[in-house]
């Protein structure tokens, strides 16, 4: 007498619940999950795929059913009294049974993905370590001495093995293209890996809440081929240029107002000057552990990556950070933006700016 | 006017209230009902608040680059919207129920111990409003619901509103806690001769399995959250990294609090829909013991869970492997009840009223929150999708689809009970409607941005993410879910000076709290029932033929079979001291954060009205007790 809704139906109508789904994400999304660039994204999209489906399905047999009974089922007599069931064992076991070998399937997968992705597969991967810090990501290449900040230089097809390290609170390291995230936790040493397979820029965000500015950590992943990365090594690698005229000056300003205290230039950051700039900032001082500048000019972007590097961002910047990138340490700290004396004038930024845009 | 008498120590400080009316009666009532109303009002009041708060963050995420609140301000509203529906909405609306409800459903005349019950609510609503000063006492707490450490240590969380977050959560444990014990107590000795464990109502037996969970879980974070102010204000190291602490102690201490919350949190709401769907459906539940072992492995197995919340933090794939597994496996039991409400909708004589299509919605809703679930639980995937708006989108249709359309039927169910008249259908519905509409409008688009990589309490986003249009549209959602409170609010005013009188059983109910007047005498029951089956109150009015079709009982309203123990009815003596002891633990609390001469007086208060408390018999001796022409 009464007939469920085929398994058929359930496909159609959950095809079609899945498809608006598609239609409204959105791969042309700079951190879209559905685009994947590279094998560890690819492998977590699938298998969002497969439950997805699943899940669609079930949930269509799930509504079939609800909205059928609303309908057949509903009141038609004020004296309407239906029979009194109360309970089929039978039924019942089978709807225990089949969600539990639906489980066990899901589980065998994500079990076999977990293990297959715990670790790159070749055993010489470019090495990235990378330190996270309120509000910027830093990163550096133990084995070709650069520090840089916002932005990692990665080659095409290659294995990236990236080290996370926290000095402060938590935060998490997501390239969405590229990988799910990993959290970066203080006093632990996480490790991602991942591979582009193509080249591009890929956005990055800070995943794990990690205080004020936490909208405002942002960086990129930027694959290039791999003779462009290796010309991009050589650069940075390259001892600073002497500054010459308004940039002269800048270099000047720079050390007299004490933006020296805690950006670096003229080589990499070691890890002894991290810790003792963040042992500071513990005890109190007014220093903190701020992005190594060598190279500056050769960024695309500063300030957690969302500002791009320019004559005017820099300069409004520099004017007011904290509007720019409410929270931050530069604008509580630095004696520049804190202390009268060390104040900058218009002429001092000029200079800067003039200084920063020479360190290419 | 309060009518007085000398008690034995009470009357030495103060002499004992008897019948109270107005503002006092309210004050010093250890009677269930009208502390179940208390809660209810409290609750309903912070809902409106911990709302605005969410229509405030969802203002300044309309559009890219929105400059509509600070960023500091920004977090500490995501911060307080979460505490507040967690704690101070859904867990006391839910508190709001077992008060009223339970001992009407078991045949009781009131909770075991009713000052506690008491001195749970004030507690309750002082720890409430203790955490909400923190916003004009220099800036609430804004390191999110969650608090992860160190952001909660004093180096990156100066103000005072973390201690605020500590301290309230701690004074709101003590009456979550008081409440727990309370209703286990209650359910286990109280119940009605002949009401035996698989004979109680499914609403009951999720109540026994989420106290049973709060005085398992609130220890952990209580715990906690000692060590964390321990850290903050007496510098020890529990978390401190460069003192060799490790701040995922504290996740793990408060996930395994925080995983069994979900199922405080979303298992009352169960409860109320088993009982929704059967008197609406005219139909026993379908498969009630697998209903009430499923509640119970969810609550068992809401243990095993905690570390998917921590799948990205770094455990290595075998712990990641072990926590996905026990995760997908909940949704078994959890499945089984979802098809069991569907098999007692199956074959019965449906009628849509507004707690019938709460409950309907709450199956719909429920599902969608379920399936993103199992999809956070297989791990790898979950990596793309944690902190992200993907899982903002499945906690709302958890707790807003799930608990919160859960506790809405509950309220259009059991009002004619409570107040003796039916909420409006034709407003009820409309409000129905905006509810289903503008919760769907706001969180279902919050899956696709979450899955195009927008991440979770970010105050701003910039052009060209791609996140503008749906998060337009999420927006626009609030306001829809804000016309349908406004509608429940004109409903609930409209009914106090209009409605219809309900009658002891508006619904035909199947429960023993529909075989008392509207609203139940302070007594409750005249004669305590003798309990023969479940659905006690249905088969007295209904007898089951051979071949189950019931037939009414002729005489109308037959009377329920009653057991007479030929004793008066002794009913508890209000008592000024429950008030009195939560108002001094408060003050205590409070004193912490600004002098502590408030510490001092709260712990003289609340060491004087325990003492107090614990020499006042629960029936002054000029009371008989019997108040069965009282004021109520």
């Amino acid at each position: 007498m009464v007939r469920l809704p085929s398994f058929r139906s359930c496909c159609i109508v959950s095809l079609l619940i899945g498809v608006v789904l598609l239609v409204a994400c959105n791969s042309s999304s700079p951190q879209s999950t559905f685009d994947a660039a590279g094998p560890v994204a690819r492998e977590q999209l699938r298998l969002f795929w497969v439950i997805f489906w699943a899940a669609m399905i079930v949930f269509a047999l799930v509504m079939a059913v609800l909205i059928y009974s609303m309908i057949r089922f509903r009141r038609r007599s004020v004296d309407d009294l239906p029979k009194q069931v109360h309970g089929n064992t039978a039924l019942e076991v089978v709807w225990t049974v089949v969600p539990i070998i639906l489980l066990i399937g899901i589980g065998i997968m994500t079990v076999r993905t977990l293990f297959a992705l715990d670790t790159p597969p070749s055993s010489d991967p470019l090495r990235v370590e990378v330190w996270a810090h309120q509000w910027w990501f830093e990163a550096a290449y133990p084995d070709y001495s650069i520090t840089t900040a916002n932005e990692i230089y990665i080659p095409v097809d290659r294995d990236v093995s990236v080290k996370l390290q926290s000095t402060d609170v938590l935060h998490s390291f997501w390239v969405p293209k590229l990988a799910g995230k990993t959290d970066v936790v203080p006093g632990r040493v996480n490790k991602q890996w991942f591979r582009a397979e193509e080249e591009g820029v890929f956005y990055g965000q800070c995943a794990e809440f990690c205080g004020t500015a936490h909208a405002l950590m942002k960086f990129r992943v930027i694959a290039v081929s791999e003779p462009e990365f290796n010309l991009w090594l050589d650069q940075q690698r390259l001892p600073v240029m002497a500054p010459t005229d308004l940039a002269a000056t800048g270099a000047s300003v720079f050390n007299a107002k004490g933006c020296i205290v805690c950006h670096s230039v003229g080589g990499p950051d070691s890890n002894e000057i991290r810790e003792s700039r963040n042992a500071a900032f513990f005890a109190g001082q007014m220093v903190s552990h701020g992005p190594n500048l060598t190279h500056f000019g050769s960024r695309d972007v500063f300030a957690g990556a969302i500002l791009e590097v320019n004559e005017e961002n820099l300069k409004n910047w520099l004017k007011d950070p904290e509007g720019l990138k409410p929270g931050n340490r530069m604008s509580s700290l630095a004696g520049a933006f804190n202390d009268p004396a060390l104040e900058l004038t218009k002429s001092d930024i000029d200079a800067l700016v003039a200084y920063l845009l020479s360190l290419e | 006017m309060v009518t007085t008498t000398k008690g034995m120590w009470g009357g030495v400080i103060a002499k004992r209230p008897i019948a109270p009316t107005g503002v006092l009666g309210w004050l010093f009532t250890i009677d269930h009902k009208r502390i179940g109303i208390l809660y209810g009002v409290t609750a309903f009041i912070l809902f409106l608040l911990g709302g605005i708060e969410a229509l405030l963050i969802r203002l300044q995420l309309t559009s890219a680059n929105a400059d509509i609140i600070s960023p500091e301000l920004y977090n500490q509203l995501f911060t307080m919207h979460g505490t507040t529906m967690i704690f101070m909405v859904i867990m006391p609306m839910s508190a709001a129920f077992f008060n009223f409800i339970v001992p009407l459903m078991i045949g009781a005349r009131d909770v075991a111990f009713p000052r506690l019950n008491a001195f749970s609510y004030w507690t309750f609503l002082f720890g409430a409003i203790l955490m909400n000063v923190s916003f004009l006492a220099g800036g609430a707490p804004a390191v999110g619901w969650f608090a992860y450490s160190p952001l909660t240590s004093i180096q990156f969380s100066l103000g005072s509103g973390v201690d605020f977050w500590i301290l309230g959560l701690l004074v709101l444990g003590v009456a979550s806690l008081a409440a727990g014990f309370n209703f286990i107590v209650t359910i286990v000795n109280m119940r009605a001769p002949g009401m035996s464990m698989m004979r109680l109502p499914i609403f009951i037996w999720m109540t026994l399995v989420v106290n049973f969970l709060i005085i398992l879980a609130f220890p952990i974070i209580t715990v906690a959250l000692i060590l964390l102010l321990f850290d903050r204000q007496f510098g020890t190291t529990f978390f401190e990294v460069t003192s060799g602490g490790d701040p995922l102690l504290w996740q793990h201490l408060f996930w395994a609090f925080g995983h069994p919350e979900v199922y405080i949190l979303i298992l009352p709401a169960m409860g109320i829909v088993s009982e929704v769907i059967p008197v609406f459906s005219k139909k026993p539940l379908f498969g009630y013991s697998t209903m009430v072992l499923a509640g119970i492995l969810i609550g068992f197995m809401g243990w095993g869970v905690w570390s998917h919340h921590m799948f990205t933090v770094g455990l290595g794939p075998t712990a990641n492997a072990a926590f996905s597994l026990t995760t997908m496996f909940i949704a078994v039991p959890t499945g089984i009840k979802i098809f069991n409400w569907l098999g007692t909708m199956w074959g019965g004589s449906i009628s849509f009223t507004t707690p019938m299509l709460f409950a309907i919605g709450f199956i719909a809703m429920f599902t969608i929150g379920g399936m993103s679930g199992v999809m956070h639980a297989v791990a790898p995937s979950d990596f793309q999708q944690s902190d992200t708006y993907f899982v903002v989108a499945h906690i709302h249709y958890v707790l807003f689809g799930g608990a919160l359309f859960g506790v809405f039927s509950g309220i259009y169910y059991w009002w004619p009970k409570i107040t003796g008249k039916i909420l409006n259908e034709m407003l009820g519905k409309i409000s129905f409607w905006l509810f289903f509409i503008g919760m769907n409008l706001t969180f279902f688009p919050m899956h696709f941005v979450g899955l195009d990589g927008m991440p979770r309490r970010i105050y701003t986003y910039s052009e060209g993410m791609g996140w503008d249009l749906w998060n337009a549209v999420s927006t626009v959602g609030v306001f829809v879910i804000g016309l349908g409170i406004l509608v429940f609010m004109q409903n609930v005013w409209y009914t106090r000076r209009k409605g219809k009188q309900a009658g002891s059983d508006p619904w035909d109910g199947r429960t023993l709290e529909w075989s008392i007047p509207s609203p139940p005498p302070e007594y409750n029951f005249v004669e305590i029932p003798n309990v023969d089956g479940r659905d006690a109150f249905w088969s007295q009015k209904y007898f089951e033929g051979p071949d189950g079709k019931p037939t009414k009982i002729v005489e109308e309203n037959a009377p329920i079979k009653t057991h007479s123990d030929d004793h008066d009815i002794h009913l508890p003596t209000p008592s000024y001291y429950p008030v009195l002891v939560a108002l001094g633990v408060t003050l205590i609390a409070a004193g912490l954060l600004s002098h502590l001469f408030f510490s001092v007086t709260g712990g003289v208060l609340t060491f004087v009205s325990v003492l107090g408390w614990a020499l006042e018999p629960p029936t002054a001796p000029a009371d008989d007790g019997d108040h069965r022409a009282g004021a109520y």
